[in-house]
């Protein structure tokens, strides 16, 4: 495998100007973007793909493609610098050769002197921050939604609290070891309206890694491998102040992970969800074609998330929502949990017998405004 | 709980930049506007100098009703900075001309709101000249 041949550059731009003290830096992004898109008698609508540094404002790629209207199934901020730029083609013509996206806009777009902070002048902070949206917040306003819509009860949300601590009963490294019931989740204090202090994830420091190799170096290796099947992702935003808050960006980054693995649902022997909140799961399991839209409340209920035995074994650690969710990032604790269970090293007592094939979901940002959304499905190195 | 918002919220000056100056102008003189494409007439949210539905730079202001109804809201108990340790509505307003906006609910009962009430626009001065734009119920709504 080789990119050799696979891609090919055909548009190209360099913005006119060289002081620019008028222009905000996604103004800069915009320009160049239509310009190198006219170049190639490409339309925005076109762009699949979206490589550019972490000069990004706010969430970086997302906020960017957010301020774009960009529609995306692959994204890169790998950020070296001045360099940057060419890893990004280098990676681009690599997504293009693995079919994760057909036309990638690479951009640079900045400021030499003066320019603004990341985070304090991202495009959408004016219309954002005064009024107070801390991070709860905008996963009630998500959680108020479907209630609204779908009429699912606090009552089912707190049942995905009950699964994950039951699970984490039997980590002695959780944060969280207790055993929680329904009434005891209702009855904690409300934070944001509908959502309690046991619907919120734990607050930890820590971490976590992964090793990946290619097949050759997994042959010589002694542990158990773990086989990476599929991959998905995307961003979700406000799609110009039109945001659905029924739905995540699992709706698109599942599908492509289910499709790139060559399985379905009812392969599904273990799923990490991304657990920030009771509300994400709800969303999530819904999103990645579990149940019905609508139906998730349902789903969550009656020890359906519950390892062994439940519809769904999720988050077997004890989750974001009992055992760890470091640095305020879920994501790479979703990725371990799916490997003990693909390894037979789970706690004995929430180890799904025989699990072969397992689904790890990761969201990041907010699901009330803009987030990633990124899907893995792994396999037993048999699989 | 029967909390109401008659305690005065914070009002954070927003960040305003070379895009965003013509709709911030426009709230210290009580007005709410939209940025609209000349292209294809989408209304934008947020305001920007870009359409992000066909890629035309040539945006107009349009005046906004200032009406709207509640999309989803909640009751904020942990709020941080100027907001700490107070309880208030943040809130997307579905604005009579499309866009969905996040906003705070003020002149409220808490216990009264609902997804799909009529509101309606109220400025709150910040200290460096923009007004915050947001909403309380609609009256006779």
């Amino acid at each position: 495998m080789s990119i050799r041949g696979k891609a090919f550059i055909v548009g190209a731009y360099e913005h006119p100007g060289r002081q620019l003290p008028d222009k905000t830096i996604p103004q800069i992004h915009a320009e160049i973007a239509i310009g190198a898109l006219k170049d190639a008698g490409l339309e925005l609508k076109d762009v699949d793909g979206f490589f550019s540094d972490a000069m990004g404002l706010g969430m970086g790629v997302v906020s960017m493609a957010e301020y774009l209207g960009l529609k995306l199934s692959y994204m890169d901020s790998t950020e070296s610098g001045g360099s940057s730029y060419l890893c990004h083609v280098g990676h681009a013509a690599t997504a293009i050769a693995e079919g994760k996206c057909k036309v990638a806009l690479v951009s640079l777009a900045g400021k030499g002197r003066g320019g603004p902070g990341r985070y304090s002048e991202a495009p959408e902070l004016g219309f954002e921050a005064p009024y107070g949206p801390v991070t709860v917040a905008w996963y009630a306003l998500a959680a108020q939604r479907h209630m609204y819509e779908f009429g699912t009860t606090s009552r089912q949300l707190a049942e995905i609290k009950v699964a994950a601590s039951h699970h984490a009963q039997y980590n002695p490294d959780a944060q969280l070891k207790n055993k929680v019931t329904v009434d005891e989740v209702l009855a904690s204090p409300v934070v944001a309206d509908p959502l309690h202090r046991l619907d919120c994830c734990v607050i930890t420091d820590g971490g976590g890694a992964v090793i990946v190799v290619s097949p050759e170096i997994a042959r010589d290796l002694p542990r158990r491998k773990v086989k990476i099947l599929g991959h998905g992702e995307a961003p979700k935003h406000t799609n110009n102040g039109r945001i659905d808050l029924t739905y995540t960006g699992a709706v698109w980054s599942g599908p492509r992970a289910f499709e790139e693995a060559g399985v379905t649902h009812s392969d599904i022997d273990y799923a990490s969800i991304y657990d920030s909140f009771t509300i994400t799961v709800l969303l999530q399991i819904e999103d990645l074609g579990f149940c019905e839209k609508g139906k998730g409340g349902e789903f969550v209920s009656d020890g359906g998330l519950i390892s062994p035995g439940g519809r769904l074994p999720f988050n077997t650690d004890g989750g974001g929502l009992c055992n760890n969710h470091p640095a305020n990032r879920g994501g790479m604790t979703k990725i371990l949990e799916a490997v003990r269970q693909l390894r037979g090293e789970a706690r004995p007592e929430v180890q799904v017998p025989d699990c072969q094939v397992a689904l790890a979901h990761g969201t990041g940002g907010s699901i009330g405004s803009r987030m990633g959304s990124a899907t893995l499905i792994l396999g037993q190195e048999d699989a | 709980m029967t909390d109401t918002a008659d305690r005065a919220l914070p009002t954070p000056a927003p960040v305003v930049n070379a895009e965003t100056k013509p709709f911030w102008d426009a709230t210290a003189q009580g007005k709410l506007l939209l940025a609209r494409c000349r292209g294809c007439s989408t209304v934008i949210w947020y305001p920007r100098a870009f359409c992000p539905e066909c890629g035309s730079f040539e945006i107009e202001w349009i005046e906004a009703s200032g009406r709207g109804t509640i999309y989803s809201y909640t009751v904020n108990r942990r709020g941080q900075g100027d907001y700490r340790d107070l309880a208030y509505v943040v809130a997307y307003v579905e604005l009579a001309e499309g866009p969905r906006v996040l906003t705070n609910i003020v002149d409220c009962d808490f216990e009264q709101l609902k997804v799909g009430q009529p509101v309606e626009v109220v400025f709150h001065p910040t200290p460096n000249g923009p007004a915050l734009p947001r909403f309380k119920p609609a009256s006779g709504g």
